[in-house]
């Protein structure tokens, strides 16, 4: 996988996680025309792309939309379903996530995607390890700094 | 004070003793800035773009004044805020160092944001990249297993080639922890590193060799994906892993973890829809493609499983199609059985005639990459695909016309490229170049009969309008020279196609100029042809007109206009009594204010005045041009290949370099020039992109094989972007 974007209807990011080296400027300008082409498309189209020399696979979930960009040899069915594990992960972390979730807490959505995927690939298959990993880590997390509070 | 800030410090030294001190200080003396979300909230509440900014510029320079004052207490909000910021576009950069300092602090939350940060800011720079290296080294040796992991994560996607050199042992050695956690990230970490440098492979071969004797999950996928990459990139590697892997032999490893799987009974933890573990049932099947790929002992070997899953998978859910999906690829691609392969193409069949659109994709893109290996079998579903060609959908209309390309033929390229050229028609325009070339090429190969090929050409030339690639051009023009006996016929037509408005039809014009210029004569005094529809009283006056109207007209370019110059020319020792007329119009040129235009019209001019006595020795008939296919504005097509005839197959590619305005090309000598059963040739081709454009490439490579000499051709249009910028 060479990157993933969440984006809502409103075209607005709302995450991204880039597995190539790509200057700033570049990924600003991949990031907006895609945007654009998805948002473009009607509901009933496939769920694949192929856009400039990138291979792209998106799916929407409520309002947010899951966009993967893949590898010429990546399985595409596979990518859905890679999707929809992450949507699974982030639903069961949050309890029946939306939106809101994710723009009020977006580290986390980073933090559970990096414990679901390193360097593009799948690292873990079992989504209890994936969620007791975040929530070990969640748990070695300073609360507080003496008296203050260490709220983010 | 609470003792967690020496949690991952144990050695309670005076340094931290005095960072907590000073922190203690700062904490009385500044404010705690505001947090996350209700930054997030102002910024969401704002109502206009303008607000937004105000907004986020606002929080921006409070932001760096706390990194100014080194605030340590608060940098961790203060990036977490930074980091949202960045991803409503704004610039971040000011916040690469701060992130380091955060990986560098002793406290988790601060690595954890720390870490994040240096994944969404950090580029390639290398003195940053320096810093962060030291950063990783460190926690690569934490006693902490998160730790290790937010490390290696990091490495794992932004590594850069010195980062993988200069860490690379550092993450073999974490391969072999006895931590499955840890081994999992370590193999994807290795998997990033020798993507970005090859050579470091083979220091990781025997690590890798016992990732895959594993029962974790995380574990076997990971190393499957490291040998993937691994053999994919290198022969030799592949041969290492397939002659020794540890006790076992890798094929019947494979096989015996992919059989287990499906037969294992339901089990929760990775069970998805009713399948076990489907992702990593799809990564063994690619490694088993490339296992079994020119090697029948291996192919032999994952036959029954194969036949297995492809008839056992449960095919009502998107998880049991994808796993079909790689199923077909890998019997495909190797030595399978003649039955096997009828089921894979079995299986393509029912996808094409799935509901839903993304499987009828893969089918259709599955169908394109076996089409070469199987025609008749893809052959068989040739009226589903062309229906495809109508899809909404562009995705699987640009895969149906690929693949009806693919499955042209003498016996059905009448019918096919009917149905392409009412494709062309309705087609999107960036579908119209790729589209026309294609027809252009499969008719050049399979035309049943020269007038037949005319007809298709100028049929494209009209469908395709200003789509056409200049290459077609020449193409059309070539053949009505080289084919005196349709020459007649193409007069008429083109005359035809002309009189109508020809402003978006530029290559349109162009050909049937040339074709008019040429053979004009033709089209007023020659014989009737008996199965072409000659104009009937059309004057020398009329034509003139049409000319006029074509030099006139602002939205014809200056080539067409040229053509039109030299062609009006042309007939001016064609026709009979109008070149008079023709001389006018041409003077009017000698003041034009494009210069080439200009030269053209003056240099015409003398030869009705100065060099009348040579204008109809100069303006000759064109003698029918040889084959040789000319070079098209933007494309390099370069025909290299002389077979060898003593040998059994040989391809012989010789060095050449060729310069146009904007390419340059070289191709330097092949490795070999035979090519022996089942191995391969390499030959290093050169191109310098001087003007940055968009580049494509026509090869055809010609070689005598066993059963004569084949030609082949083919386009490529999928050059990286990188290649063009």
């Amino acid at each position: 996988m060479q990157f993933m974007l969440l984006f809502s209807r409103q075209g607005k990011l709302r995450l991204q996680k880039w597995y190539v080296a790509h200057p700033d400027k570049l990924k600003k300008k991949i990031t907006r025309e895609l945007i654009t082409t998805i948002l473009a498309r009607k509901p009933k189209m496939s769920s694949f792309l192929e856009w400039k020399d990138v291979k792209v696979v998106y799916k929407r979930y409520a309002s947010l939309y899951f966009c993967c960009a893949i590898e010429q040899n990546d399985n595409e069915l596979l990518t859905l379903e890679i999707i929809h594990r992450y949507v699974e992960l982030l639903d069961k972390y949050f309890g029946s996530v939306c939106e809101l979730d994710i723009i009020f807490n977006f580290e986390k959505a980073y933090f559970i995607l990096d414990e679901l995927l390193v360097g593009g690939e799948i690292q873990e298959t079992s989504k209890k390890n994936v969620l007791k990993a975040i929530a070990a880590q969640d748990l070695l997390q300073e609360v507080s700094y003496g008296d203050v509070p260490l709220e983010l | 004070m609470g003792v967690y800030f020496f949690r991952f410090n144990p050695a309670f030294n005076m340094a931290s003793i005095k960072q907590a001190f000073n922190e203690a200080v700062e904490r009385v003396r500044m404010p705690a800035p505001t947090r996350l979300r209700d930054l997030i909230r102002q910024i969401r509440a704002a109502r206009t773009a303008a607000e937004e900014r105000t907004v986020v510029n606002k929080e921006c320079a409070y932001i760096r004044s706390t990194f100014r004052e080194e605030d340590s207490v608060w940098r961790c909000r203060n990036i977490a805020k930074l980091l949202y910021i960045h991803m409503l576009g704004y610039p971040a950069h000011f916040g690469q160092l701060e992130c380091l300092k955060l990986i560098a602090s002793p406290r988790f939350t601060d690595k954890r944001i720390g870490y994040l940060g240096a994944m969404l800011l950090l580029d390639e720079r290398q003195d940053v990249h320096l810093l962060i290296t030291n950063c990783l080294k460190n926690d690569l040796n934490s006693s902490t297993q998160f730790v290790i992991g937010l490390a290696l994560c990091t490495l794992g996607a932004i590594a850069s080639p010195e980062m993988a050199r200069d860490l690379a042992s550092e993450v073999e050695r974490l391969m072999k922890s006895p931590n499955a956690y840890i081994r999992k990230k370590a193999a994807l970490c290795a998997f990033r590193i020798i993507r970005r440098v090859p050579e470091l492979m083979e220091m990781f071969l025997p690590a890798t060799r016992s990732l895959i004797t594993e029962k974790n999950h995380g574990v076997l996928i990971t190393g499957v994906t490291l040998i993937t990459e691994m053999c994919e990139n290198s022969m030799d590697t592949l041969n290492h892993f397939k002659k020794e892997c540890g006790h076992r032999e890798i094929v019947p490893n494979l096989v015996r973890i992919l059989k287990n799987l499906i037969l294992a009974g339901y089990s929760p933890e990775h069970d998805v829809s009713g399948v076990s573990d489907p992702f990593l049932q799809v990564k063994i099947l690619r490694l088993l493609r490339i296992l079994g790929r020119n090697d029948v002992d291996a192919s032999e070997a994952m036959n029954d499983i194969l036949a297995q899953v492809a008839t056992n998978t449960e095919t009502s859910k998107n998880v049991g199609n994808t796993i079909l999906y790689e199923t077909v690829l890998s019997i495909m691609d190797i030595k399978s059985e003649s039955g096997l392969r009828v089921l894979a193409v079995n299986i393509l069949g029912r996808f094409l005639l799935n509901n839903d659109k993304n499987i009828r994709y893969v089918a259709l893109n599955t169908l394109l990459k076996t089409v070469y290996v199987d025609t008749s079998a893809v052959q068989r579903h040739r009226s589903t695909i062309l229906e495809c060609l109508k899809d909404p959908d562009v995705s699987i209309r640009r895969r149906a016309m690929e693949l009806s390309f693919a499955l042209v033929n003498s016996n059905n390229i009448r019918n096919m490229m009917k149905e392409l050229l009412l494709f062309l028609e309705r087609a999107d325009p960036e579908f119209k170049a790729q589209c026309s070339s294609n027809i252009v090429m499969s008719a050049e190969r399979f035309a049943p009969n020269k007038r037949w090929h005319l007809e298709t050409l100028f049929k494209v030339l009209v469908a395709a309008g200003n789509y056409v690639r200049d290459d077609v051009v020449a193409c059309t023009i070539q053949l009505i020279s080289e084919t005196q006996s349709q020459q007649g016929y193409a007069v008429s037509a083109l005359w035809y196609a002309l009189e109508k408005d020809t402003s978006d039809k530029q290559p349109l014009a162009q050909v049937a100029t040339w074709c008019i210029g040429e053979y004009g004569d033709l089209l007023l005094y020659g014989p009737p042809s008996e199965d072409a529809e000659t104009p009937i009283n059309l004057t020398e006056d009329e034509i003139i007109d049409v000319y006029q109207r074509l030099l006139w007209n602002l939205q014809n370019t200056v080539i067409t206009k040229q053509y039109t110059l030299l062609s009006l020319t042309k007939l001016s020792t064609r026709f009979q009594k109008g070149h008079e007329k023709i001389c006018q119009i041409i003077d009017t040129f000698g003041s034009n204010l494009h210069i080439e235009l200009q030269q053209r019209g003056i240099e015409f001019s003398q030869l009705f005045r100065k060099y009348d006595h040579l204008r109809p020795a100069l303006l000759e008939r064109m003698p029918p041009m040889e084959t040789a296919r000319p070079q098209a504005n933007g494309i390099i097509g370069l025909v290299n290949g002389e077979p060898e005839p003593e040998d059994e197959k040989s391809t012989m590619l010789e060095s050449a370099t060729t310069t146009s305005d904007s390419f340059q090309l070289q191709m330097l000598s092949p490795s070999s020039t035979v090519i022996p059963p089942s191995g391969q040739v390499t030959q290093v081709m050169r191109v310098t992109n001087m003007n940055r454009a968009q580049l494509r490439m026509r090869l055809r490579i010609s070689y005598t094989g066993p059963t004569g000499s084949v030609l082949e051709q083919t386009e490529v249009n999928n050059f990286p972007i990188s290649t063009s910028q």
